[in-house]
């Protein structure tokens, strides 16, 4: 990558929370410095200034479940130089992605009173299904750290340096007794991209696999080590379908555990 | 100037800092005003419908998602409706505990809201970087503020989008004593940072629009209503909170993703909110926060929706004080929750997120498997009465162009800090039985 002077740069939302561009606001010893390093062009959510296109850099937020989404995504892609997907949402479908496995005419029709009026997708689908992505941003939400150091990089024109290892990592480097040894809790820390700080084992509870599986990750080794462990197998593949359900690797553990359960 | 013959449609397609997507029309005929839309068409993201078949454990992670800017508010009113089915209280220190947790999520939200989205406006600019070359010191003071609140959170719940340390009963752990205590400096200079937030607000120019909104909070008897209480009204309204769906119905409308409520006896609109809050529980506010609302410019009860970030900000310094009381009174609990059988039920709670009134149901199996889940967000109960007001707000200005008219209801709606991606999945749930 090569830096560019003062790029411009969209922040763009799909489904979503806003958990993932409101930690770009919680930036708040930087956000300062960072609004002077780059042009903020299009930014709903913060700016009221709506500037056109074309963008040296977009973050995308949230995943694709509207026809409408899946247009203004194409759009943002042919607009933006590169495209960084923020969060599990843009990155595995996010929590919404559980209507995949879902007759999604089934859960309209179930919620709302008026089901003509809603116009959704059968699948809520990650942003790389749709288009050339240039770099993720993992986790639910992302964090801040990781994003700091994206956004370095992109203003120094280097490769952003984000780790590949496991939450399990992260635990030992806390000090964590390991909640699944000691404790026999089912933690999908094993076979999770590290970003968070292990947050979860350090409050005494198992991962929940916000940050998506890591590279090469094991989930089979894991599911049958928690299993004979003792963790029921509808809690392993509740834990398996959450935050980051389209992911391949946790999509495939738990459509393998479904299958052994039939 | 002459009226203007014909059809007009002004359209606004899409609100800028508010949080999630959505746009206004507005459809004029023969120089009067027909029609005004608030339209949501943030994707549905369909959390009632997934919530059911998961375990009661995992429902305060999942309804954290609803919402980047007001997780804890999910979790909290979700492990309050669970709890309720379960038939459990948690003690004293865990119900202090998440008080602190609340005011902190308070004190985030409301800063974010004041200085980044709508103090741009009172200063003619687009965004908080644009704010900060004129006014340097108020941005300084909005970060550092909303930092703080960000940093209580994150001891809490281990960060402060979607937490991590809720669970029904309480917390997965609790803090030790000496680490809440060091919160204290903290806390003390985000109550100054408050107070200096009273002051800047209250010195902005603010616009008047008469509305006579019917207001609606929680109210508690000895303490500001947060957690629990009754819900009541300016009207008069006073009901236990398991009477809410019977008292507020949500409509479907074509032109939104969100579904609005009305008072269900008379299909009128209300107010949810800082501003509804302040009004109706004035008295209850901590004696810092009583004062600002006294030295504030505004004479209350006020129904001017502008008067909302004045609300807001009184708000801030409650709970600045409020935590700060709170700080120091910590006592660790015993255990971090309590605890509980499974048994099947039905339960619900209400609380009031930094937006308004948050209200969750929830049914339950014997096994904890969530059976039908409802959850009613503060933006939807306000969408109603957001269009009540563009409808007083244009008539007078129709003779304006389409930019103006578009940009003072903009500024409008920013009063009511709405969270459109909340709203967009309160959708009412009919089980279906196969």
């Amino acid at each position: 990558m090569a830096a560019i002077e003062k790029p411009r740069l969209a922040v763009i939302k799909l489904a979503s929370c806003d958990g993932c561009q409101l930690q770009l606001l919680n930036l708040e010893d930087e956000l300062l410095e960072i609004a002077c390093a780059v042009e903020i062009s299009y930014f709903p959510e913060a700016s009221s200034a709506l500037l056109e296109g074309p963008y040296d850099v977009a973050l995308v937020e949230g995943s694709v479940t509207t026809e409408h989404d899946l247009e203004r995504l194409r759009d943002i892609r042919k607009q933006a130089q590169m495209l960084i997907a923020l969060g599990a949402c843009a990155n595995a479908g996010g929590i919404q992605s559980l209507r995949n496995m879902q007759d999604i005419g089934e859960y309209t029709r179930a919620i709302y009173a008026k089901p003509s009026y809603i116009h959704t997708l059968a699948q809520s689908t990650p942003l790389a299904a749709h288009v050339a992505i240039d770099f993720a941003i993992n986790g639910c939400p992302i964090s801040r750290e990781q994003l700091l150091e994206v956004i370095t990089a992109v203003l120094l024109g280097r490769t952003p340096k984000l780790p590949t290892h496991s939450v399990c990592v992260e635990c030992k480097r806390n000090g964590n007794v390991c909640v699944l040894v000691a404790h026999g809790i089912a933690c999908l820390g094993p076979m999770t991209a590290a970003g968070c700080g292990a947050l979860c084992p350090g409050f005494r509870r198992g991962c929940f696999g916000c940050y998506g599986p890591m590279e090469s990750a094991s989930p089979d080794v894991l599911c049958h080590e928690l299993i004979a462990r003792g963790v029921p197998r509808d809690e392993m593949i509740r834990l398996l379908s959450g935050y980051t359900s389209w992911a391949v690797e946790f999509r495939a553990a738990a459509e393998k555990l479904e299958k052994v359960a039939l | 100037m002459t009226v203007a013959q014909g059809t007009r449609s002004i359209r606004l397609d899409s609100l800028t800092r508010v949080e999630g997507e959505g746009g206004i029309r507005i459809d004029v005929h023969d120089g009067r005003l027909e029609d005004v839309k608030l339209e949501i068409y943030e994707p549905p993201r369909l959390f009632e419908a997934f919530l059911r078949g998961r375990s009661i454990r995992e429902a305060p992670d999942i309804v954290a998602r609803i919402c980047g800017i007001c997780p804890y508010a999910h979790q909290l009113t979700a492990a309050q409706a669970i709890e309720s089915a379960l038939g459990i209280t948690p003690g004293e220190e865990i119900r202090s505990l998440r008080r602190l947790f609340y005011c902190a999520e308070w004190i985030e939200s409301h800063a974010l809201h004041i200085y980044m989205l709508q103090a741009p406006d009172y200063f003619g600019v687009e965004n908080v970087v644009a704010l900060a070359a004129k006014q340097p010191e108020a941005v300084q003071r909005g970060l550092e503020l909303k930092k703080i609140g960000n940093e209580v959170m994150t001891l809490l719940g281990g960060r402060s989008v979607h937490p991590v340390s809720v669970c029904i009963g309480g917390f997965w752990k609790t803090p030790h004593r000496a680490e809440v205590l060091a919160l204290k400096p903290k806390m003390e200079r985000a109550l100054e940072l408050a107070l200096g937030t009273a002051r800047f607000v209250g010195a902005l120019n603010l616009p008047e629009l008469d509305a006579t909104p019917e207001c609606v909070a929680l109210s508690h008897p000895r303490e500001y209503g947060m957690n629990e209480g009754h819900i009541v009204s300016s009207s008069g309204l006073d009901i236990p909170i398991k009477d809410f769906e019977q008292t507020f119905l949500e409509e479907h409308v074509a032109h939104s993703t969100a579904l609005q409520a009305v008072r269900a006896e008379r299909g009128s609109s209300y107010l949810v909110g800082p501003l509804a809050r302040v009004n109706l529980n004035r008295d209850r506010l901590s004696a810092a926060a009583q004062q600002a609302a006294r030295e504030s410019c505004i004479s209350w009860p006020c129904f001017n929706p502008y008067a909302g970030i004045v609300a807001r900000s009184i708000e801030l310094v409650h709970a600045c004080e409020e935590s700060l009381e709170r700080i120091v009174s910590y006592a660790e609990p015993e255990k971090p929750s309590c605890e509980y059988s499974v048994r099947a039920g039905e339960g619900c709670a209400a609380t009031e997120a930094p937006r308004g009134l948050l209200y969750h149901r929830y049914r339950i199996n014997d096994r904890g498997i969530v059976q039908s889940a409802r959850i009613v967000p503060p933006t939807c109960q306000n969408y109603r009465r957001i269009e009540d007001d563009i409808r007083a707000l244009v008539p007078p200005i129709l003779d304006r162009p389409d930019e103006e008219i578009m940009n003072a209801c903009e500024r409008l709606v920013r009063n009511y800090d709405p969270c459109i991606s909340c709203s967009t999945h309160a959708v009412k749930l009919h089980i279906r039985r196969h």
